[in-house]
């Protein structure tokens, strides 16, 4: 048996099926995630996303402790509650993980980390930390539910307290507001508006309950799975690693090159790369034939060479097959996909392929 | 717990073998099988009239979670496939032992019938 969230009784009585994630029992679906995937794109879905690792930064260097560890710079951040993503890179420029910081002031910053990667990230932040005046401490003290869809907003909404329902007014994208304990982030991971909200442990459920009750159907990893590659996020582990540099996971916007004073890890690495010139790109594939895209199959850009997918699903929403590839820099908009010892013709496309319930390829 | 109807042969990769009166089989999933799936999103079935021998690979159902072979329960000559599926593989799930039935084989060594598991003995193996 796995850790468990404060929400997976919640899980058990909906019949959810239960799978292990870097470490964690956590729903795969409540029955069909095909239909789960629906909700979210066409009205309001939740799923627990308690697994992931809250870590708070805090200290008089908190900020150009994280100047030099993230690939972004927190420099941009100067509005209480905003948000940024940022790669956190090792110092071959490999990402060693994506994150979300959100600022609170110069001194007090939140980091959402991925659940599979807690040990060697927490690991890694206490090792950087040596010669700045900061503290690393994971905060257990929140349930983490993302409620996703064109109505999500509207739903959650309703199930507020007043308080809270006028602190996230008018909560602009990638704002963070933090009212009577709850921590309500208007982010996600869909391609649809929403929340991501902190609430703490012992109201977890409750929360959950009151959602169910408001509409919102609970969604498990499989719909949040076909839904973030549908929308041309990246999945740590799947898209990219600590052997894949940024410029090569379609990160290259994540990453802040002014003020050229600012040193962050990983910096030279990434500048020797691009002296050298980047071989591969990160790339969508929409597949022209029969059958189903998946991870690590062979991609073939006749007369430049070969690369590989990194995620591949039948996407519910173009019922059509799509994926992300990593493949040579030179290689145009027509490929060749190895399934199962056939070729199977697959356009390139930039890697987003629904956002906000619309079809983009 | 899964439908595992009394009247069908199977085996034990999960496939489910109906005799009909006219000497051939009709071939699909088990309940149990769709379960373990998940959603069907794309099912690839044999060109008709390929002859196959037992234990072939001659089919792909693949789920939103990953694809799984299926393989061909006796020896003999594919007569007929269910070509419903192309456009709604879902079936699978909604229906294993009737509309989404995959395809239907004419024998060419019926003592291999014998071999086959009753739904017993496949429900003690699914138990287990």
């Amino acid at each position: 048996m796995g850790k468990q969230t404060s929400l997976f009784e919640c899980h058990q009585q909906a019949g959810a099926k239960i799978v292990d994630f870097g470490g964690w029992d956590m729903p795969l679906n409540y029955g069909s995630q095909i239909e789960e995937h629906h909700s979210v794109r066409q009205d309001a879905g939740m799923f627990d996303v308690s697994h992931m690792t809250i870590v708070e930064v805090t200290g008089d260097d908190a900020k150009s402790y994280l100047r030099f560890l993230l690939a972004n710079d927190v420099d941009k951040l100067k509005v209480s509650g905003k948000a940024l993503y940022s790669g956190m890179l090792n110092e071959n420029g490999g990402v060693i993980d994506d994150l979300i910081v959100y600022y609170i002031d110069e001194t007090n910053y939140r980091v959402v980390v991925n659940a599979s990667t807690r040990e060697k990230d927490l690991a890694w932040m206490a090792q950087q930390a040596e010669n700045f005046s900061v503290s690393i401490a994971e905060n257990n003290g929140y349930a983490m539910i993302a409620v996703q869809g064109p109505n999500a907003i509207e739903k959650t909404n309703s199930v507020l307290s007043d308080t809270q329902k006028a602190a996230v007014e008018g909560l602009g994208v990638f704002v963070a507001a933090d009212t009577e304990g709850y921590f309500i982030a208007r982010t996600g991971y869909t391609g649809e508006d929403g929340y991501e909200i902190m609430v703490p442990v012992a109201e977890a459920a409750s929360f959950w309950n009151k959602l169910v009750e408001a509409g919102v159907a609970p969604c498990g990893l499989g719909a949040r799975d076909t839904l973030r590659l549908e929308a041309g996020m990246n999945l740590y582990g799947n898209d990219m690693d600590e052997n894949v540099s940024p410029l090569e996971a379609n990160m290259g916007w994540t990453i802040s090159w002014q003020p050229e004073e600012r040193d962050f890890i990983g910096k030279q690495a990434l500048l020797d790369q691009k002296q050298a010139g980047v071989k591969n790109k990160l790339v969508g594939l929409v597949l022209e034939g029969k059958g189903v895209i998946r991870a690590h199959m062979k991609v073939i850009a006749e007369g430049v060479g070969e690369g590989e997918t990194t995620s591949g699903t039948m996407s519910p929403t173009l019922k059509k097959s799509i994926g992300m590839a990593r493949i040579p820099k030179e290689a145009g908009e027509q490929v060749m996909l190895e399934i199962r010892g056939k070729l199977v013709p697959a356009k390139v496309v930039k890697p987003c392929f629904v956002r906000k319930g619309e079809a983009l390829v | 717990m899964s439908n595992v109807p009394n009247e069908l042969k199977y085996i034990s990769s999960h496939e489910w073998i109906r005799q009909e009166d006219d000497g051939t089989v009709t071939i699909g999933i088990t309940d149990h099988a769709q379960e373990l799936l998940g959603d069907v999103v794309y099912v690839e079935l044999p060109d008709v009239d390929t002859d196959v021998a037992t234990e072939d690979e001659i089919a792909v159902v693949e789920s939103v979670k990953a694809a799984s072979d299926i393989y061909a329960p006796l020896s003999g000559t594919i007569i007929a496939i269910n070509e419903a599926l192309e456009d709604a593989p879902e079936t699978v799930n909604s229906s294993p032992y009737d509309d989404g039935w995959m395809f239907k084989m004419k024998p060419s060594e019926p003592s291999e019938l014998d071999n086959l598991l009753d739904a017993e003995a496949y429900t003690n193996e699914i138990d287990e």
